[in-house]
């Protein structure tokens, strides 16, 4: 696994700006112990993981892993169901979302590797709701960036940032999974 | 002197030294030194101008009567007068058909009151144009019609044909016919080639102009009509054509130049323009019409001028009225042929004077004694051909935007100048 | 114009490419197949698996063109097409409203330009066309509306290619490929705008073999341009075959002289069980139906193992419901880039 001690994630892009980024396996420590706890208080037994693309998938699979769950994780992808199509459009790369179990009264956990706005968390509940009524959504997150836009909030996650607006920090991976700092063009 | 004009300067496009033309009372008077002495009431100083004999269509749509949204006789002969024309045969269908003696003489009266041009009427082989009784020919051409045509109808059948042939023969009357097997054309309005196999167009196969040129070629033969056959578009044609004059067969023909310059493949984004009667044929075709025009098979290079409101062409293709506005870009789209190395000059400009003149019994040239009849392009320059510049109510033109070479300075008609920069 | 010689005269350029495409590539009409490359119509067939997914969901919806009418405009009367494009409009949430045209009260072109005018101030976002002329989709695209994104269901005998879309999902799904496919296309080739897409289409993305089989009189006349092989005798073009699709017969056929009889036409192109028997063992069966079963296809072979007709149906809402989310989202791009182009110019 990389962190931000291996050097070549400073050289990854000449236009990345590299700050103090958590590792991202201390990270994974913390929301496996932090969903642990939560399942535990909830007394969750059988909970499905479901992850959103990309990010929110290698964070599943390797929670999945470490949870040693037996059920198969989801995977969604919310292209239809984003509220931007008017002002973007589709994504081009749109993939079958991919759930290989009935969601029908079951403890769904939906994982993501950052929530900002919370507008993404919303299209996939809306989706999620597309395949039945679950008993509940609970969700996990690697960072909580802060500037919710809805009133979405992680019951699990890993760390708080506060970044420049002019800033994102997004997940690449999956082999090794890290951190990258990008500057938002204007 | 007042209704006399007297050109100086002017080249004519077979010699080289510029030369005066002097015109009085409608006819060419003198040429050269003896003209440049006498005063006129007018004097155009042609420096940089070619002149040229005024051009002869044989086949053009005036539209009048009957047709006012899609032109008249005053703005089509307009139109035709900036394109170099001084004589265009109107065509028959009209509405009503020029079929009576009546017809005739209104678009004479017509003509004689606001044409630029000498108006020639083409009147209907058969009443109605519906190819199944014969019309009074030679009431009809007591009235002016200098030949007779059944304009893009076919006839009934071969029997009708031959009537109508033995009956123009004994009057010594002139067809000109377009040869089309209509049960092989049906409602086809694209050539049945790739472009209709690809797009889906219903094809109007080459058997259809090729099945009835043969026909009208022995039935002309055996009755010894003067036939002149109109709009030819495929190779075939041309040399069926070549093979019956070789044999004697008073047999004449012409080719629209839309045919010269275009293909099927000018259909491929479904272009409503392009929508045209016979349709446009292969590259192997428009090549052999080419050679055709070169070689004198085919005698005149016809404008088919088809004027239409926006409202005939703005439908699906198939539904469209076929046709478009071509008589003010003609001589130059054969320009364009020129600079391409496709077609002589000299070989145009026969097709568009002397060979449709001698078609319909008439003298073109410019010599003393003859009518004033010609026009002054400057060879050179370029221009675009579309609206607003245009004179034609027809809008849909082949080439829009297109630079076009030869641009047009004076015509003149019967010594009345018809066209002049504005 | 630079490109040409000095002098040359062309007709106006008018190439569909231009027409369906916005300028950076995105669909935004969806009219032929002419024009679109291999990298597009494998996006459409991305597009579409991810919609069979939503098919197999409880809620079988999804919010993309919420807001958004469609209009489905059916000049040519057709139930069943029109039923499969009006479920996937309703399945992408959109507003759908179906108009059937008497056509020959539009005859005229001017009224069919006025209808649609009057549909497009209706702030109509999408057409689906279904015209009996061949180049009516492009005539409506390219005169009448052009900022309404345009959807070709069928027009004339020029092309269906949501129809062929749907086929080459079907393939897709049975031979996970398309290179070294060898394809047979059989019955009424001339008449039938499915067969023109689906040759397009099976160009497109790399079919080895498109083999038409047809009697001389229902293929076009120039039909060696079209880049297929051609077998008049069905058994011998059979041989080798992966795929064979067999098109619809007309019974007005007939009464045109391209046929003498539908039992003759049966015996000599009929897809029965013997020579089924002579294609591949695995060959797969289309037929974009209504099936005249007899006529071109005997029951045993439309229902048989080997028979994917069935599921021709379910990928005809996927692919349409890709293709209507593709061009919308195209036309909501240029509108974007429109509206931006204004503000800075003021």
């Amino acid at each position: 696994m990389t962190s931000e001690t291996d050097p070549r994630t400073h050289q990854r892009e000449s236009d990345t700006v590299m700050t103090d980024l958590p590792a991202v396996p201390a990270l994974l420590d913390e929301i496996e112990l932090g969903l642990r706890r939560y399942l535990n208080e909830r007394d969750i037994q059988r909970p499905l993981l479901v992850g959103i693309r990309t990010g929110g998938v290698w964070v599943a699979s390797e929670l999945h892993r470490r949870l040693g769950l037996e059920e198969p994780w989801g995977e969604l992808d919310i292209s239809f169901y984003r509220d931007d199509f008017s002002r973007i459009g589709l994504n081009p790369r749109v993939t079958p979302s991919h759930l290989p179990f009935e969601t029908e009264g079951r403890d769904l956990v939906l994982v993501d590797d950052v929530v900002m706005s919370g507008r993404t968390i919303r299209a996939a509940m809306n989706e999620l709701f597309d395949y039945g009524r679950p008993s509940s959504i609970s969700l996990v997150a690697l960072l909580d960036m802060g500037g919710r836009e809805l009133p979405i909030q992680p019951d699990v996650c890993g760390e708080r940032l506060s970044l420049p607006p002019s800033r994102r920090v997004k997940l690449v991976g999956p082999e090794p999974l890290a951190l990258e700092l990008r500057e938002v063009k204007a | 002197m007042s209704a006399s004009l007297r050109i100086d300067n002017a080249r004519l496009s077979v010699s080289e030294g510029p030369v005066s033309l002097l015109v009085r009372d409608g006819i060419i008077q003198a040429m050269g030194a003896e003209a440049i002495t006498e005063s006129a009431g007018r004097v155009i100083d042609a420096g940089g101008l070619t002149l040229l004999p005024g051009f002869v269509d044989l086949c053009c749509n005036l539209r009048e009567p009957g047709n006012g949204q899609k032109g008249n006789i005053a703005s089509e002969t307009r139109a035709a007068a900036r394109g170099g024309f001084t004589t265009v045969c109107a065509s028959p269908d009209t509405s009503p058909v020029n079929d009576s003696g009546a017809v005739t003489n209104l678009i004479r009266d017509v003509a004689r009151s606001s044409a630029a041009v000498r108006v020639l009427p083409v009147g209907a082989a058969t009443r109605g144009l519906a190819g199944e009784l014969l019309s009074d020919m030679v009431g009809l051409s007591n009235a002016g019609c200098v030949a007779f045509s059944n304009g893009t109808h076919a006839m009934a059948n071969a029997r009708i044909l031959r009537r109508c042939m033995a009956y123009a023969r004994t009057f010594d009357l002139t067809l000109m016919l377009q040869p089309v097997n209509q049960a092989l054309a049906a409602d086809g309005y694209a050539h049945d080639g790739k472009v209709a196999a690809r797009l889906g167009l219903l094809g109007v196969p080459e058997v259809a102009e090729t099945a009835s040129v043969m026909e009208m070629l022995l039935l002309a033969e055996e009755t010894g009509v003067r036939l002149h056959l109109g709009q030819l578009s495929c190779a075939r044609s041309v040399e069926m054509v070549a093979e019956a004059r070789s044999r004697g067969v008073a047999v004449t023909a012409d080719v629209a130049m839309h045919q010269l310059v275009f293909t099927e493949e000018a259909l491929s984004g479904f272009d409503s323009r392009y929508h045209v009667v016979p349709p446009l044929r292969t590259e192997a075709d428009r090549k052999a019409l080419l050679k055709g025009v070169e070689d004198g098979v085919i005698d005149a290079i016809v404008s088919q001028h088809q004027p239409h409101d926006s409202a005939a062409k703005q439908a699906p293709l198939g539904i469209t009225e076929p046709g478009m506005s071509t008589v003010e870009s003609l001589f130059s789209m054969g320009l364009n042929l020129v600079q391409q190395e496709e077609l002589s000059l000299k070989a145009l400009v026969r097709a568009m004077t002397d060979g449709p003149a001698a078609v319909i019994g008439q003298t073109s040239g410019l010599e003393p004694g003859r009518a004033a009849n010609f026009s002054l392009w400057s060879l050179g320059d370029s221009w675009q051909a579309g609206p607003p510049s245009l004179i034609s109510r027809g809008v849909h033109v082949p080439v829009p935007g297109q630079a076009l070479k030869g641009v047009i300075r004076w015509t003149v008609c019967d010594g009345r100048v018809t066209y002049q920069p504005s | 114009m630079m490109d040409q010689a000095p002098g040359s005269l062309s007709a106006h350029d008018r190439a569909s490419r231009n027409l369906q495409l916005t300028g950076d590539g995105q669909l935004r009409h969806f009219i032929t197949l002419d024009g679109l490359d291999r990298v597009m119509l494998t996006d459409i067939l991305d597009t579409a698996d991810s919609f069979i997914e939503v098919g197999e969901r409880t809620i079988k919806k999804v919010p993309l063109l919420r807001g958004r009418t469609v209009v489905n405009l059916f000049f040519e009367s057709s139930t069943r097409t029109r039923s499969t494009f009006e479920l996937a409009a309703k399945r992408l949430s959109a507003d759908v409203l179906n108009l059937d045209i008497n056509t020959s009260a539009t005859s005229k072109g001017e009224s069919l330009s006025d209808t649609l005018l009057n549909l497009e101030a209706m702030a109509s976002d999408m057409f689906v066309v279904r015209h009996s002329q061949s180049g009516a989709p492009h005539f409506i695209a390219e005169s009448v509306t052009p900022g309404v994104a345009i959807i070709n269901a069928g027009d004339g005998r020029h092309a269906h290619p949501t129809q062929a879309m749907l086929d080459m999902l079907t393939i897709r799904q049975n031979k996970h490929r398309f290179e070294g496919l060898k394809v047979a296309v059989v019955g009424d080739i001339l008449h039938s705008r499915v067969a023109r897409s689906q040759i397009r289409a099976l160009q497109t993305l790399g079919a080895e073999e498109v083999r038409l089989i047809a009697p001389g009189t229902l293929l076009p006349a120039d039909v060696d341009s079209l880049g297929c092989t051609v077998e008049y005798d069905m058994r011998k073009g059979m041989a080798d075959l992966d795929v064979v699709i067999m098109l619809r017969l007309q019974k007005e056929r007939m009464e045109g002289a391209l046929l003498p009889s539908e039992r003759e036409f049966y015996r000599l192109y009929g897809l029965d069980t013997e020579k089924l028997a002579l294609a591949k063992p695995d060959c797969i069966v289309m037929h974009p139906g209504p099936i005249n079963r007899g006529v071109e296809i005997e029951s045993a072979v439309a229902d048989g193992p080997q028979s994917v007709i069935l599921s021709q149906v379910t990928n005809g809402i996927a692919i349409r419901m890709a293709v209507m989310s593709m061009a919308m989202s195209g036309q909501v791009a240029e509108r974007a880039g429109r509206s931006r182009q204004q503000g800075g110019e003021q």
